[in-house]
């Protein structure tokens, strides 16, 4: 889970990706995965389809494969959970390879599979294209709750500042001669974790002040807005609407 | 409020303030403290003398004690309090406390904007807050990717860009490399705005402020200019004041007008 | 456990949106009245800890090492509303920007590890807290437990949720079993790895434990000279004593009940699995298993599985029970409180 979180999600670039209006990627990259979701499983062609989609974006966006391919790694728990399907799962069986394998299982994984894939290919081409602050504002646009985007912009914030802060003890630890390796030294480790809360909280209530000092009444002024045109809000629904045409021929088909 | 008294020179009157924590601390004792109109004062004091509860108490935060403290005029209370946090700027000593927004234009943007100022106008005054600290360049970036020097003078200008009566600095020194410290030093001369200054920088404050308080234990126990003040050798020592190694505060020639 | 995409059915997904969305909401009012206009600062400077703390890794021993998945200390912290909160951001965060999670999961996911997370660990914690002796190493005790059975509560949330929606006919013991098993080695780890946060935290700043600032209260002596300050407290004493009493039986009354559920479950060792057996579904696949497939030590496994399962229905059972009962306890302590003593939200700056 942790994996990942360290190198830099965005790609900076002018692709007509790039451009586009936060919320309309939002709305857009959901439906998409909405569309896939409820897909038969049956309709093998159907996924080979909403793949050729995403490459399609990926390359209008100028995001190349490589990177895309690396970030999919995200997925590789559940990957080994799918693979365990076919052994475990009930029903009409057959062999392969001299195994057993549950047919039922084997559509549950490639079930899964080729959803999550889709699922996690989507959500990040989203975020290669659209820097944190935007997708904020696309939150925002998109009537989430407003105190649910400041938490989220508080912690997209000060998540760089808190994880410094606990590098920072990392190092003061390992220049004290201690390393940890195993579960004798938890209790270093989550003294160090209830410090770094007292850090965040006090500086929770530091942040407060400041902002009470500016003029703050428990509501943030809308600063920045986001609106898109009606060409853009088609253009980013070409995605799902093209996805949504392939998933009724695969229910028709 | 119609009554402006014969003190509207001032920018600032602080008189009888007496202050105790909920938790029974008691960390200001009577505090009587006048500045006029473009002053620029240093607030010096040992560690825990109240300094900070006094700042806090400058632009409303913390009420309920005893005593007044009014800004140009106007009582520090509820019924003014978003007049008054506009007229008192107060920079924190953390620039990642004060700089809590994505980005720098943000943040600069979040105090008129939560006055209701937008549009153009907003962009503007953004734009000259910016430009009076020397960063207007750096607008979009977001704060985290600042050097500390460059921190400080944003959150500077978050404070500047609300035309505040009185800009309330806390250690504004701190943490900076020489050169950082002389441009902050340079911004704050060029600043037309009365200025109280919280330090224990003791050079810094006789570069800036003609005129400095000590506060020690809740009250005021001194008030001069900051020359006199620093060179009265039983006083600071009196107050746990001590001035760096080889520093001669009458040697020094204050140019600043 | 982020769920990610096609794993559960689309209703079930929506359901579960339906789930997140309304606790959610609940909780954003929640945490308002909790930290009133501090909330957006606090609850992300939080969501902010947790997700740091997550990166955290714990070594367990020869290169392995695992983390804190936080719900449980969250609600510790800072009370079950911003512990919802804070988990729920993170959680959307993780999907939307590393694609950790689904998008159209996230429903499942909150309502899994955000929601029964902290909502287990808290209701636990705060029964605990109010039978245990007043003392420090009371709140440890009970974060200890309260991690502990978080982390199962979720695996069998997860389980309903997949018993419901799931893609793929698993039966519902092995799921269970598997998930269970899993996640009371996790909730160890957790639980050991909480409490110590805890208690570090309690040892230097006791007011920020939002579990344990009723605890405080009585004992706020904390300067040397100055005793001044418990002059106002001592009238709720006697309420507090009648009232731990009626937490106590309730607590005994959820162990008499609990006693019952582990009764029944090691009088049946196969406990849930037992469940899969009835309805005939099981015999099959473990039949298959078992007869000389490479993964033929996978029928090994279940069986010490299933036993596991037994004992644990046990344990489930206790926190289930404690759970359920504590809930109307705790709903009507609240709402008498709430009446008499508005100051139980009073903040030191």
């Amino acid at each position: 889970m942790g994996a990942g979180h360290a190198h830099r999600l965005y790609r900076h670039g002018h692709s007509p990706v790039h451009t586009l209006p936060p919320h309309t990627k939002l709305a857009a990259v959901l439906c998409f995965v909405i569309v896939v979701v409820s897909t038969p499983r049956e309709a093998m062609w159907a996924f080979a389809l909403y793949a050729a989609l995403l490459a399609a974006v990926a390359y209008a966006a100028r995001v190349p494969a490589a990177f895309l391919l690396k970030r999919l790694l995200i997925e590789i728990p559940f990957v080994a959970f799918a693979v365990l399907m076919p052994f475990v799962a009930q029903g009409e069986r057959v062999d392969v390879l001299g195994m057993s394998l549950s047919v039922n299982g084997l559509w549950g994984a490639w079930n899964v599979l080729a959803k999550g894939t889709l699922g996690v290919a989507a959500s990040v081409l989203l975020a290669s294209t659209t820097e944190l602050r935007e997708l904020l504002l696309g939150l925002q646009r998109l009537k989430l709750p407003p105190l649910l985007v400041q938490i989220a912009s508080f912690m997209i914030r000060y998540g760089d500042v808190i994880t410094d802060e606990m590098r920072r003890m990392k190092i003061a630890r390992e220049s004290r001669g201690f390393e940890a390796s195993g579960v004798r030294h938890w209790g270093v480790l989550a003294k160090s974790a209830g410090a770094l809360f007292i850090r965040s909280y006090e500086r929770g209530e530091r942040v407060h002040l400041a902002m009470v000092s500016r003029g703050y009444a428990g509501s943030m002024p809308v600063i920045d807005d986001v609106s898109a045109s009606r060409a853009q809000w088609s253009y980013a629904l070409t995605l799902p609407c093209a996805a949504l045409v392939v998933c009724l021929l695969g229910w028709v088909l | 409020m119609t009554d402006f008294p014969e003190s509207s020179t001032a920018s600032l009157e602080v008189s009888g303030l007496a202050y105790a924590y909920p938790d029974g601390h008691q960390a200001l004792f009577g505090v009587d403290l006048t500045l006029g109109r473009g002053e620029r004062v240093a607030l010096l004091g040992p560690n825990g003398a109240g300094k900070t509860t006094l700042v806090l108490h400058l632009n409303g935060i913390l009420t309920g004690g005893a005593g007044t403290v009014t800004v140009a005029g106007l009582p520090v209370g509820k019924r003014h309090m978003a007049e008054i946090r506009r007229k008192v700027g107060i920079v924190f000593q953390d620039p990642d406390d004060q700089l809590f927004m994505p980005t720098v234009r943000e943040d600069v943007a979040f105090g008129p904007a939560a006055a209701g100022v937008k549009g153009p106008e907003l962009e503007a005054r953004v734009h000259k807050a910016l430009a009076q600290v020397g960063m207007a360049e750096f607008a979009d970036r977001p704060p985290h990717h600042l050097s500390f020097g460059q921190r400080r003078r944003v959150a500077v200008a978050t404070v500047l860009v609300m035309e505040p009566e009185i800009l309330v600095l806390d250690e504004p020194s701190s943490n900076l490399d020489p050169a950082s410290r002389r441009e902050l030093a340079d911004i704050l001369r060029s600043l037309d705005v009365t200025v109280l200054m919280v330090t224990h920088d003791l050079p810094y404050a006789l570069e800036l402020c003609p005129r400095s308080v000590i506060l020690s234990e809740g009250v005021i126990a001194a008030d001069g200019t900051t020359g006199d003040l620093l060179a009265d050798e039983d006083l600071m020592r009196a107050h746990r004041l001590e001035l760096p190694f080889g520093f001669d505060p009458k040697s020094v020639k204050v140019t600043s007008a | 456990m982020h769920v990610p995409d096609g794993f559960i059915n689309a209703p079930v997904s929506a359901a579960a949106g339906v789930v997140a969305a309304g606790a959610v909401a609940v909780s954003l009012r929640g945490a308002r009245r909790e930290l009133d206009e501090r909330t957006a600062p606090l609850a992300g400077l939080v969501a902010a800890f947790i997700f740091a703390v997550q990166m955290l890794n714990f070594p367990v021993a020869a290169g392995t090492s695992g983390h804190l998945l936080g719900g449980a200390l969250a609600a510790i912290l800072v009370g079950p509303y911003t512990g919802v909160l804070c988990v729920s951001v993170v959680l959307l965060m993780q999907g939307v920007l590393f694609a950790d999670g689904g998008l159209t999961a996230l429903g499942v996911n909150i309502t899994d590890m955000a929601i029964t997370t902290t909502v287990v660990a808290y209701l636990v914690f705060r029964v605990l807290v109010k039978v245990l002796p007043r003392k420090r190493s009371s709140v440890t005790a009970a974060s200890f437990v309260a991690a502990l059975l978080s982390v199962p509560a979720a695996a069998v949330v997860f389980t309903l949720i997949y018993a419901i929606g799931g893609t793929t006919d698993v039966s519902i013991g092995k799921v269970a079993t598997a998930m269970v098993g899993v996640h009371v080695l996790i909730g160890i780890g957790e639980a050991v790895i909480t409490a110590l946060t805890v208690g570090a935290v309690v040892a230097v700043r006791p007011d920020l434990v939002y579990g344990a600032r009723g605890l405080n209260r009585p004992l706020k002596l904390r300067v040397g000279g100055e005793l001044v300050d418990a002059a106002g407290t001592p009238a709720p004493a006697a309420v507090r004593g009648s009232q731990r009493k009626v937490w106590l039986t309730g607590l005994v009354t959820s162990l008499v009940l609990a006693g019952f559920v582990s009764f029944y479950a090691s009088a049946h060792p196969d406990g849930l699995e037992k469940v899969a057996h009835d309805k005939g579904i099981d015999a099959k696949a473990r039949k298959h298993a078992s007869d000389g497939s490479p993964l033929a030590g996978y029928g090994v496994k279940d069986v010490s599985d299933a036993r596991l399962s037994g004992g644990l229905a046990g344990v489930i059972g206790v926190g289930v029970t404690v759970v359920a009962g504590s809930g109307v306890f705790w709903v009507v302590r609240r709402r008498r409180t709430a009446d008499t003593s508005p100051s139980q939200l009073t903040e030191t700056v």
